[in-house]
C-alpha cells in the first residue's frame, strides 16, 4: 500500500515519529538512570558525604572498591553465601520441577489433575503468608541462622512446574515409545530422553530461578542474624546503618551487588524475555 | 458388576483370593503408577511442608497466644489477635492496609498502561531496535527490589540526592522526600512510577506480535489513523494479557516489602507502613506471632480475592 506522498502527511509521519521517539528515548533514560547513578557513585572516589554536585560522570577509579573489600571484612563472605544458596535452589529446582512437569505433562495417572490443581493454587498463597510457620519450622530443625535454611523451603515452584509441563507437552509422544520399546527404565526415559530435549526450558528455569532467589529478601533477613551468614541483599541493606560516613564504601557494595545479575542478563537475554513469556501463559 | 462366581465361592476361598487380588491390585497399581508418583513426590512433599501446612498453621496460630518457647495457647476470646490487629498503637495497621491500597491503587493501573503504550511504540521498530529498547526496560528489573530502593533512597536523599538537586536548579525550595510524614509515601509511589514496568513491556510487545497481521491491513484499507488502528485493534485484542497483568501488578503491590524497608527504615511516623511491614514487625520485632498470622490472613484473604478473580479471567478467556 503505497499512498500518495503530500507535504502534510510527510510531516504528520515525520512529527509522530519524532514524539514516539522522544518517548523512547525519555522512558528508556528513565529506565537506566537510577542504575547508572549509582554505579557513577561507585566509581568516584567519595570519602565522606556524596558531593552536593551529583557525580553524573564517573571517575572510573576503583578506590571505592578497594575500601569495600578492606573494611567490610565480610562482604566477599556474603558474595560466597548468595552464590551457594542460589546455586543449590537452583540445582533442586532443575530436577524437581521438571520431573513433576514431565509426570503432569506426558503420564497418566490417578488425581493426576487433583494434584496439579493442587499445585496452582499455591499461586494464592504469597511467601508472606507462611512466612511465622516455616520460620517457625526452621526453629525446630535448629536451621535458622545457616544458609540452609534459604536452601531448603526453596526446592520446588509452581512457575518452574508450570514452565516445564508447557515445554514437555509439545514433545512428541513417540520418542518416548521408542525408548521404552528399547528397553529403557522409567528414570532413564526421563533422563536420556526428555531432559536432554527440554534444554531451551531448562536454561530459562534455571536462570529464572537463579535471579529470584539472588534477589530474595524478606525470608534471608527474617532467617539469618549473624553477619557473616548473610546474603548479599541482607548484608548491603544493613551497610547504610554499619558505614554511615563512608558512603564510598556504601554506594560500591551496592553496585558490586548487581553486577553478577547485570552480566547475567547482557549474556542470556533471550531466556530472559523468553522466561517472562512462557510464565503467563495460561494453562 | 457383581462377580457371581467370587460371591458363592466357600468363605475361606473368598478370604484368600480377596486377600490375593487386593495384593496383585497394589503390585498392579505401583508397577503403573508408582514412577508417576516418585516423579511429584519431592515437589508435592516440599508443596506440602511448606506451603499447605505454613497455611493452616498460620490460621490456627492467629488465634493463638504463640510464645516461641512454649508454644500455643488458644487466645480467651478466639478472635482476640485480630482485635489486638486492628487496635494497637492508634490502629496503625488499618493505616496499613490504607497505605497498601493507596499503594496499588495509584501505580498499577498506571504501570500496566505505561507497558501497554511502551510495547505498542517498540512495536513498529525494526527487530534490532526493538530488542534494544526491550532489554534496556527490562535491565533494572534483573536486579533487585530492595537495590533499585536503595538506589531510589539516594535519589531522594534530603542533602545530597538527585531529585533535590534538580530542585535547587529550578530554585525550589528542597524537600525532605522520605522523612516528611506526608511525603514519604507518595515518594515511594512515584518512584515505582517511574520505574518501567518490565513485565508489562514484555509481555505485551509478544502478545501484540501474535496480533494477525490482516486486522491491520483491512483497517488501512478502510483509511484507518494508526490511533484509531491502536484503539479498534489493539487494543481490546489484548484484554486477557491486560486483565492477567493487572492482576500480577495488584497481587505484588499488596506484597510492597522490600522498597520500603530500605528507603524508610524505621518507617515515617506510620504513614509507610505497609501490611507486610506490618506483618514484619508484629513478628519480628514484638515477637507477637499471633498478631503477626493475623495480619498475614488479612494478606491472605486480600490476595484470594484478587487471585480467584484471575481464576474466572482465565476461563472466559477469548481467543483470536
Amino acid at each position: 500500500m503505497t499512498k500518495p506522498l503530500t507535504i502534510s502527511s510527510f510531516r504528520r509521519i515525520t512529527l509522530g515519529k519524532v514524539l514516539i521517539w522522544l518517548i523512547l528515548i525519555f522512558t528508556t533514560f528513565i529506565a537506566l538512570f537510577p542504575m547508572y547513578w549509582l554505579f557513577a557513585n561507585a566509581l568516584t572516589p567519595i570519602l565522606s558525604n556524596p558531593p552536593l554536585t551529583p557525580v553524573l560522570i564517573p571517575a572510573f577509579s576503583l578506590s571505592n572498591f578497594d575500601r569495600l573489600v578492606t573494611q567490610n571484612k565480610f562482604y566477599l563472605q556474603w558474595m560466597v553465601n548468595s552464590l551457594v544458596v542460589t546455586l543449590g535452589v537452583t540445582v533442586w529446582h532443575v530436577i524437581f520441577d521438571s520431573l513433576s512437569g514431565y509426570a503432569f505433562a506426558k503420564r497418566n495417572f490417578p488425581l493426576r489433575n487433583v494434584f496439579f490443581w493442587m499445585i496452582l493454587s499455591t499461586l494464592m498463597i504469597p511467601p508472606q503468608v507462611t512466612l511465622i510457620p516455616v520460620y517457625l519450622l526452621a526453629q525446630n530443625f535448629e536451621m535458622l541462622d545457616t544458609l540452609w535454611a534459604l536452601i531448603v523451603p526453596g526446592t520446588a515452584a509452581v512457575f518452574g512446574i508450570f514452565l516445564m509441563r508447557q515445554y514437555i507437552q509439545t514433545l512428541p509422544r513417540e520418542l518416548e515409545e521408542a525408548a521404552r520399546m528399547d528397553g529403557c527404565s522409567e528414570l532413564e526415559v526421563f533422563w536420556r530422553i526428555i531432559l536432554p530435549l527440554c534444554k531451551p526450558a531448562l536454561a530459562t528455569l534455571a536462570i529464572f530461578t537463579f535471579v529470584r532467589f539472588w534477589n530474595d529478601f524478606l525470608w534471608p533477613v527474617v532467617a539469618l542474624n549473624k553477619p557473616q551468614n548473610y546474603t548479599l541483599t541482607v548484608g548491603i541493606a544493613n551497610m547504610q546503618g554499619e558505614f554511615l560516613t563512608d558512603w564510598g564504601i556504601i554506594f560500591s557494595g551496592a553496585a558490586l551487588s548487581a553486577v553478577p545479575m547485570i552480566v547475567f542478563f547482557l549474556a542470556f537475554q533471550n531466556y530472559f524475555l523468553e522466561g517472562v513469556r512462557m510464565g503467563a501463559v495460561k494453562g | 458388576m457383581p462377580n457371581l462366581r467370587y460371591w458363592t465361592q466357600p468363605c475361606c476361598v473368598q478370604y484368600r483370593k480377596f486377600g490375593k487380588i487386593n495384593f496383585m491390585n497394589i503390585t498392579r497399581f505401583f508397577r503403573k503408577y508408582g514412577w508417576s508418583y516418585l516423579f511429584i513426590l519431592p515437589s508435592m512433599l516440599t508443596f506440602v511442608i511448606f506451603t499447605f501446612a505454613p497455611v493452616i498453621w498460620t490460621f490456627i496460630i492467629s488465634f493463638q497466644k504463640y510464645s516461641l518457647v512454649r508454644g500455643g495457647r488458644w487466645m480467651d476470646p478466639l478472635w482476640g489477635n485480630y482485635v489486638t490487629a486492628f487496635t494497637q498503637t492508634n490502629g496503625v495497621f488499618v493505616k496499613a492496609i490504607g497505605n497498601t491500597l493507596l499503594y496499588s491503587a495509584s501505580t498499577v493501573f498506571v504501570n500496566v498502561m505505561l507497558g501497554l503504550i511502551l510495547a505498542s511504540l517498540i512495536q513498529p521498530l525494526s527487530h534490532r531496535k526493538r530488542t534494544f529498547f526491550r532489554a534496556a526496560y527490562y535491565l533494572p528489573a534483573v536486579s533487585s527490589a530492595l537495590l533499585i530502593g536503595m538506589t531510589w533512597a539516594y535519589i531522594y536523599n534530603a542533602q545530597w540526592g538527585f531529585a533535590n538537586y534538580i530542585f535547587r536548579l529550578l530554585g525550589l525550595t528542597p524537600v525532605r522526600w522520605l522523612s516528611d510524614p506526608d511525603i514519604a509515601m507518595w515518594s515511594i509511589i512515584v518512584s515505582t512510577l517511574l520505574t518501567i514496568p518490565a513485565t508489562a513491556v514484555v509481555l505485551y510487545s509478544a502478545a501484540i506480535g501474535s496480533i494477525p497481521t490482516e486486522y491491520y491491513e483491512a483497517a488501512e484499507l478502510d483509511g484507518a489513523s494508526p490511533i484509531r488502528k491502536w484503539l479498534t485493534i489493539t487494543v481490546p485484542l489484548l484484554k486477557s494479557t491486560t486483565l492477567y497483568l493487572l492482576v500480577v501488578y495488584t497481587i505484588a503491590s499488596f506484597e510492597v516489602f522490600d522498597k520500603i524497608y530500605v528507603m524508610v527504615p524505621s518507617g515515617v511516623a506510620n504513614s509507610t507502613q505497609t501490611i507486610v511491614t506490618q506483618i514484619y514487625n508484629s513478628a519480628f520485632k514484638d515477637f507477637d506471632m499471633g498478631v503477626a498470622s493475623a495480619q498475614a490472613l488479612v494478606l491472605f484473604v486480600m490476595i484470594a480475592v484478587v487471585a480467584v478473580f484471575q481464576f474466572r479471567i482465565f476461563r472466559s478467556d477469548v481467543e483470536y
